[in-house]
C-alpha cells in the first residue's frame, strides 16, 4: 500500500525518471511486471540518476520498434554515462543532465507524431502492460473465477471479483500472455466461444448481486479455429453483444491495447467505452484489411491510416466516450503510471454511473448504441 | 407502382417496389441453359427459375439477390419498402486502392441498390411481417452504418407494432470500409433485439450462403428461430483464415449448414421451395 501511495506522488513527474530505464526485456512470467517496473519507480524527490539501480539491459532483438531506435540510442548514452561516472569518479551531472532532456524532448516529439501503424505497434508492445499486470497493479483483493460451466475455462479471457479504487467489481479482461508457454495457454488473447460465455456468466452474477462491470479489451480477435466454430464462437459474442446491451450493472469498457472485431466487441457493449491513448480499435487488423484490399499484407500501414483505428479519430467520431491518457512514451515505459491513469478513469466513471437510477442507465445504455454511426448516413 | 395494401394504416408507406419474378442474378450466367456449379449438370435456365432458383437436378440452392428473394418470399402483390433512401455518407473517407465512395457509386450505379439490404413489410401467405433481407450484389452484402440503421429500425418496427420479424442474411460481415462504424452496428443491431425479445416478439432468422464474420456474430445468430438453406456457408472466420492459422486441412463439409445443424446452432435446415410455408407455420405457432 505504502509503495503504491507513493507511486501515486510521483507520477506527475515521471518522464525523466522512467526513460533511463525502460527497455527491460519483457517479465518473464505474467504478474511479475509490476515488480520487475518498481526498479523504474523512484521515491518523491529522487533523482533521476538514483531511479535506475540496475543497469539496463539491452532489449531482445526484435523488440525495439522501428521508430523507438533513436531513444533507446540516446538511452544507452546515458546509461553508459552513468556508469562510467560510477566507474571513473568524474562527475558528468550537467551532460547527464543534458542528455536527459534532450531524451525526454525526443520521447515526446516522436509520441506526438507517431502513424497509426507506429500507434499499433505500441498497442502491441511486449512489454505494454496487459490485463494480468492492472490486476496486479490496481486491483485489491482480486479473486479469479474460472470456467463458463459449459465447456471449458477458457484462459484468453480472466475474470474475477475485486476493488478498483472505491467499487467492488467484477473485472473481466482479454489476456495474451508474457512468457511463450503463457502465450500459448491463453492463445495470445484470442478467445474460444468458452471464453465469451465465460465472461458472460461472471457478468450476469455481478449484475445479480449489483456489482458493476469492468471490462479490458485486449485482443486481436476471436481465435480463428476449428473448434472455435464448432462451439459456436459467433452465436457467444452476438448472445453478448445482446445481453451487455441490457445488463442491469454499470459496464464500463476500456480498450487497454488491441482492439480486434468482434471478438474484441464481445466483451465491449456497456455505457461507457474508453481506450487508452495508444490502444487500436477496428473492424479488421490492418494485416487482414491489407490482404483483403490490396490483395497482400504488404500494405498494413496503409490499412493502419484508412481504418482510423486509433483512439483519437474514434473519439472524434464518437465511437469512444474517452482517452485515456498515457504516460510519456507509453504504457510500456511506465506500466504504473498507466495503470494509475486506468484506475482514476474506472473510479470516476463508476462513481458517475453507480449515481443514475438503474432503468434510466439502461435507458442511456440503449441510446448511446442506438445512435452509432446515424450520423454518418444520409436520405439520398 | 402497384398500389399497397399496408399491414399498418398508421404508418405512411415509405415507398412502393414492384414484386415480380427475377430475371437475373449474379451467379448464374446469361443465356438459356447454364452449367449447376454442384452437380455441373446442364440446366434449363426456366427450369431453374420455376424451382425459385434452385438446381432442378441436384438442390443446389443459387444465389439469389434480395429483391429476387423478397419476391420468392412475400406475397405476390405489393411489398412496402422501408428506409429505402438511406445511403452512407463515407464516415472515414476510407480508400484503398479504390475510394470507398467510388465503389458506393459503382455497386448503386442505374440505380440498383443503394446499400446492401432492402427492409419492409409484406404478408408471407396471409400474415403480415417486418422483412429484411440482405443484399450480396451490393459490396459482398457487408453491414455498415446504413446496413446496420435498417436492420435496427426494422426491429424497433416490428416490436412496436407486434409483427414477426423476418431477416434473410446473405454477407460477408462488417463493412471494413467503415472500420469501427460497421463493427457497432454488431452491437446496435443485437441491443435492439435485446428489446425485441423482451417484448416477446417473434424474430426468425434465415441463413442464406453465404453468411459470415459479424453479420453472424450480431443479428443473424440471436433469432429465436435460425433456419438455414441448404449447404449455405455460415461462420464468423472465414475458411482460409483457419486454415491458415491452425495449418491443417479443414474437415468435409465444415461450416456448412449442415454441419452448423449437427452442432446445434441451426433449428432447420429449409429448403427455398419450403420457407414460406415454415415461416408462416412458425409464426402460427408463436401467435398467442
Ligand atoms: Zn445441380
Amino acid at each position: 500500500m505504502a509503495k503504491k501511495k507513493s507511486l501515486k506522488h510521483q507520477d506527475k513527474s515521471e518522464p525523466e525518471i522512467q526513460a533511463a530505464v525502460s527497455h527491460q526485456p519483457p517479465p518473464p512470467s505474467s504478474g511479475s511486471l509490476a515488480q520487475s517496473s518498481a526498479v523504474t519507480v523512484a521515491v518523491p524527490g529522487a533523482t533521476t540518476a538514483t531511479a535506475a539501480p540496475e543497469p539496463p539491459r539491452n532489449p531482445p532483438v526484435g523488440m525495439a520498434l522501428e521508430f523507438e531506435k533513436p531513444i533507446l540510442k540516446l538511452e544507452r548514452q546515458i546509461y553508459d554515462l552513468v556508469v562510467m561516472q560510477e566507474q571513473r569518479g568524474v562527475d558528468y551531472t550537467p551532460e547527464i543532465q543534458q542528455l536527459r532532456e534532450n531524451l525526454t524532448a525526443l520521447i515526446r516529439k516522436t509520441y506526438q507524431n507517431l502513424s497509426p501503424w507506429e500507434v499499433v505497434q505500441v498497442a502491441r508492445h511486449p512489454a505494454r502492460p496487459q490485463t494480468r499486470d492492472y490486476i496486479d497493479m490496481i486491483v485489491k483483493d482480486f479473486v479469479e473465477l474460472h470456467g463458463d460451466r459449459r465447456f471449458g475455462d477458457d484462459r484468453a479471457v480472466i475474470t474475477g471479483t475485486g476493488r478498483i479504487g472505491g467499487h467492488k467489481v467484477m473485472l473481466i479482461g482479454h489476456h495474451k500472455g508474457r512468457d511463450t508457454k503463457e502465450k500459448i495457454g491463453c492463445q495470445f488473447g484470442c478467445a474460444n466461444p468458452e471464453g465469451y460465455r465465460k465472461a458472460l456468466l461472471k457478468m450476469q452474477f455481478a449484475a445479480k448481486f449489483g456489482l458493476p462491470v469492468v471490462t479490458l479489451i485486449d485482443t486481436a480477435g476471436a481465435y480463428p479455429g476449428i473448434g472455435s466454430e464448432e462451439r459456436g464462437v459467433a452465436e457467444a459474442i452476438a448472445v453478448n453483444l445482446r445481453e451487455m446491451s441490457s445488463l442491469p450493472t454499470p459496464v464500463v469498457c476500456i480498450v487497454i491495447g488491441e482492439g480486434g472485431s468482434g471478438g474484441a466487441l464481445g466483451i465491449g457493449v456497456g455505457d461507457r467505452t474508453a481506450m487508452l491513448q495508444f490502444a487500436w480499435y477496428s473492424v479488421i487488423s490492418p494485416e487482414g484489411c491489407s490482404g483483403i484490399l490490396w490483395k497482400d499484407s504488404q500494405n498494413a500501414p496503409d490499412a493502419a491510416a484508412a481504418l482510423k483505428l486509433t483512439s483519437e479519430a474514434l473519439k472524434k467520431l464518437g465511437v469512444i466516450d474517452e482517452i485515456i491518457k498515457e504516460p510519456l512514451g507509453g504504457a510500456h515505459r511506465n506500466p504504473r503510471a498507466a495503470a494509475d491513469s486506468l484506475e482514476r478513469f474506472i473510479d470516476r466513471t463508476l462513481r458517475e454511473l453507480r449515481a443514475i437510477p438503474l432503468d434510466t442507465l439502461l435507458e442511456q445504455r440503449y441510446q448511446r448504441i442506438r445512435c452509432l454511426g446515424t450520423q454518418t448516413i444520409a436520405a439520398g | 407502382m402497384t398500389q399497397v395494401n399496408s399491414p399498418h394504416p398508421g404508418s405512411p408507406p415509405t415507398a412502393v417496389m414492384r414484386v415480380s419474378q427475377p430475371r437475373k442474378n449474379v451467379d448464374v450466367p446469361d443465356g438459356l441453359w447454364l452449367r449447376c456449379p454442384t452437380c455441373t449438370q446442364i440446366i434449363y435456365r426456366k427450369d431453374m427459375e420455376k424451382a425459385l432458383n434452385t438446381c432442378p437436378n441436384c438442390d443446389h440452392h443459387f444465389r439469389l439477390s434480395a429483391k429476387a428473394r423478397i419476391a420468392l418470399t412475400v406475397d405476390a402483390g405489393a411489398f412496402e419498402e422501408m428506409d429505402r433512401n438511406l445511403v452512407s455518407c463515407d464516415p472515414i473517407e476510407f480508400t484503398a486502392r479504390k475510394s470507398y465512395r467510388q465503389q458506393l457509386l459503382d455497386a448503386s450505379k442505374g440505380g440498383k441498390a443503394k446499400d446492401a439490404l432492402i427492409s419492409g413489410c409484406g404478408f408471407i401467405k396471409g400474415r403480415p411481417v417486418i422483412l429484411a433481407v440482405m443484399d450480396f450484389d451490393f459490396l459482398a452484402g457487408s453491414m455498415g452504418a446504413v446496413v446496420g440503421e435498417k436492420i435496427t429500425r426494422a426491429i424497433e418496427r416490428a416490436t412496436q407494432e407486434h409483427l414477426p420479424l423476418v431477416i434473410i442474411s446473405c454477407s460477408g460481415g462488417a463493412r471494413m470500409q467503415e472500420s469501427a462504424i460497421s463493427l457497432m452496428q454488431m452491437a446496435k443491431t443485437s441491443s435492439a433485439l435485446s428489446r425485441l425479445h423482451k417484448r416477446g416478439g417473434l424474430y426468425i432468422s434465415v441463413l442464406a450462403d453465404p453468411t459470415t464474420g459479424g453479420t453472424t456474430a450480431s443479428f443473424a445468430m440471436l433469432g429465436d428461430l435460425i433456419f438455414a438453406e441448404p449447404k449455405a456457408m455460415i461462420g464468423f472466420a472465414g475458411p482460409r483464415t483457419i486454415a491458415n492459422t491452425i495449418r491443417t486441412e479443414l474437415p468435409e463439409g465444415f461450416q456448412r449448414a449442415e454441419f452448423l445443424l449437427q452442432k446445434g446452432f441451426v433449428d432447420r435446415i429449409v429448403p427455398r421451395s419450403e420457407l414460406r410455408s415454415q415461416i408462416a407455420r412458425a409464426i402460427d405457432y408463436c401467435s398467442r
